[in-house]
């Protein structure tokens, strides 16, 4: 086990550095640069600038030394906001970030599985159809127009919950947005449970298990569900990496104080140290996120343990 | 002997989207303490449907009707909370694809652990010491490795002596076994079928023995029942069906089978296909396929009744009847 997660994390490191490379020249192929303001810059000052960020070196220098200091763990400064660099940024910005996405992955997780289990035992009775009609809710529109329905009902018509905005350490401020961000996930999830549970449970070896006599809830729990998630775990990598994307639109829609403010910024102006910042530190989460589903799978799945 | 299952008038019938299918029809049979007994017939005529119904592990759209009576309770339509107490503790089933019928992702002594557990109210520990014994008992080796293994681990022969051994923890008054060695090799098959003989016989477990393999009845059942069409045609002891079948239908199956037709030198199969479910000849189920066939065959059908000692056919003919005259 700890062989294969190794040799998995060596695995990534070239896709990790084919990401990034990638990443620098597409950035860089957008037009415009981080000091093209509303007002021109006087010449002598842009070529100041442009010195003091490298901007005037051949592009692939740029990318060398780019890479080089990103060895040394180095995210280099912003080019837009005087006196930060990217790390201090993300620092700020990304744990408020991660705070919310997690929350919504768990609650949606969790929701998700019990949902899809529940309709697969009473596969085309009522539960089944309200599930139906929840999860096509929750696909169907989409977050920021989810968003502004939550928001006038519960914010404003209602007046249960705030519509948006922040107040540090503040829960009900991110009951909105988190369920903004939690439904079409747990749709998603609900989905593939329901779909898998339903084959799982016309199994032979469930068949077995109720021959045995062992009761439904012993033949559900300890013989149906852990297969049934087989597919549910391999969603969960790349569900993740929707919810922190996700996540950044939906700070923006309720003036939340998470990364998603400045990379929103960063990418209109053309800061392509944050944008870059950001864009590798997700990679690095969601090859992270890969690889401990990887696992997650390998356990359940006895027969992916010896590979 | 008493009898440790009575069925009666049991049928078994599949709602589709518009029609139904009367998969098994009107099953009487009893089945004695220890006995054995196999039932025997082509694909489709009904034999897992009949006894799964019995063990409430129908499909979704099958219900059954009639009654299985066990002891004292009549286990058709009986609910899945009540049948709980009775599955796998006094009836267990064993399944045709080894293959399948276990759980990949638990171990080995955890399905047979449970059992015990379920049924006897074993502690953990107790349950898995006493499932490791019955695997040694069903002839495993290393019977402690295999214990931790996950089911991949085993061979397919290997799996089916997991299955007998996890049938038999509750030492049950009943065990079906569907087909239980279809999956396997010839070589492991007979030695398969030695140790049902064996631990039916320890346990004083009554077998019903689900199968095509005539050859498989020979060496071990007392009696059997022939299935055609969803219907008991003709049941019996084992050698009084052998050597004097009354049933054409019985006939034309030992001369299709290879061991018992040595009189003749080649196999004779029995013509036509057997019956569609959904459309059911006039009368007699077999007549478009029998030689012997006369005008009452096309307009009745004739019910099971006595035909000599012990043994009963549902034919209207009684004329002898030898092989070669079956068309
Ligand atoms: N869920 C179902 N819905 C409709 N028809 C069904 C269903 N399950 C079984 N049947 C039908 O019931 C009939 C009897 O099936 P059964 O499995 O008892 O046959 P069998 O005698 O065991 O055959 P085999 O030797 O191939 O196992 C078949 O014609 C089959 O098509
Ligand atoms: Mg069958």
């Amino acid at each position: 086990m700890l062989g294969y997660a190794l040799r998995r994390v060596l695995s990534a490191i070239p896709i990790a550095l084919i990401a990034v490379t990638v990443c620098f020249f597409v950035l860089r192929l957008a037009p415009g640069g981080p000091f093209d303001g509303e007002r021109a810059l006087p010449p002598t000052v842009l070529a100041n600038l442009r010195a003091h960020y490298n901007l005037d070196q051949p592009l692939v220098v740029q990318y060398l030394i780019y890479i080089w200091r990103l060895l040394q763990g180095d995210l280099g400064p912003s080019m837009v906001i005087d006196g930060f660099n990217v790390s201090q940024l993300i620092s700020i910005g990304f744990p408020f970030t991660l705070t919310v996405a997690m929350s919504a992955f768990v609650i949606a997780t969790v929701i998700g599985v019990i949902a899809g289990m529940i309709a697969a035992v009473n596969q085309n009775k009522w539960p089944d159809y309200v599930l139906v009609l929840v999860v096509m809710l929750g696909v169907v529109i989409p977050n920021f127009l989810m968003a502004a329905l939550l928001q006038l009902w519960f914010g404003v018509y209602l007046g249960w919950l705030p519509a948006g905005g922040w107040v540090a350490g503040s829960i009900p401020h991110l009951v909105l947005p988190v369920t903004v961000l939690a439904w079409p996930h747990a749709a998603r999830i609900s989905r593939l449970m329901r779909g898998s549970m339903i084959e799982v449970l016309g199994t032979n070896f469930v068949r077995t298990a109720r021959s045995k006599g062992l009761g439904q809830r012993l033949v559900l729990a300890r013989h149906a569900i852990k297969p049934a998630l087989l597919p549910v775990v391999s969603y969960l990598g790349p569900g993740m990496s929707y919810l922190l994307t996700g996540s950044l639109a939906v700070e923006q829609i309720f003036g939340l104080p998470g990364i998603g403010k400045y990379f929103v910024t960063a990418a209109l102006n053309r800061d392509y140290g944050v944008v870059l910042g950001t864009t590798i530190l997700y990679m690095f989460i969601i090859l992270a996120l890969n690889l401990i589903v990887d696992l997650v799978y390998a356990w359940l799945d006895p027969k992916v343990r010896y590979r | 002997m008493s009898e440790v299952l009575k069925v009666e008038d049991m049928s078994v019938t599949f709602d589709l989207h518009d029609s139904e299918v009367h998969a098994v029809r009107e099953m009487n049979f009893t089945l004695a303490e220890g006995e054995t007994l196999a039932v025997v017939g082509e694909s489709g005529s009904g034999k897992s449907q009949a006894f799964l119904s019995i063990m409430g592990l129908l499909a979704k759209n099958g219900r059954a009707t009639g009654r299985a009576v066990m002891g004292d309770v009549d286990l058709i339509g009986m609910a899945p909370k009540q049948l709980d107490i009775y599955r796998g503790k006094d009836i267990a089933m064993i399944f045709q694809d080894p293959m399948t019928s276990l759980n990949p992702t638990l171990r080995v002594k955890t399905q047979l652990a449970e059992v015990l557990v379920t049924h006897r109210n074993f502690d953990k520990q107790a349950a898995i010491k006493t499932s490791i014994e019955m695997l040694e008992r069903v002839g495993i080796p290393e019977p402690v490795k295999r214990a931790n293994a996950y089911p991949h681990e085993l061979s397919g022969g290997m799996r089916q002596r997991v299955m007998i051994a996890m049938s038999l923890l509750c030492q049950p008054k009943i065990l079906i076994a569907d087909e239980p060695t279809t999956a396997l090799d010839v070589t492991v098959q007979a030695q398969m079928l030695d140790l049902f003989k064996k631990l039916t016989e320890d346990f004083g477990t009554a077998l019903v023995l689900i199968t095509h393999d005539l050859g498989v009845v020979a060496g071990i059942a007392d009696r059997m029942m022939v299935m055609y069409g969803g219907r008991a045609v003709e049941t019996g002891k084992t050698d009084d069906l052998f050597y004097d079948p009354r049933h054409p239908y019985t006939l034309g199956l030992l001369h299709s089978t290879p061991h018992i037709a040595k009189r003749t030198a080649r196999l004779d199969p029995i013509q036509g296909l057997p019956p569609s479910l959904e459309h059911l000849p006039q009368g007699c189920s077999f007549n478009p396929r029998c030689a012997f066939a006369f005008d009452r065959c096309h307009a009745e059908r004739p019910p099971l009744t006595e035909a000599g000692e012990g043994r009963q056919k549902a034919c209207f003919y009684e004329g002898a009847m030898k092989y070669g005259e079956v068309a």
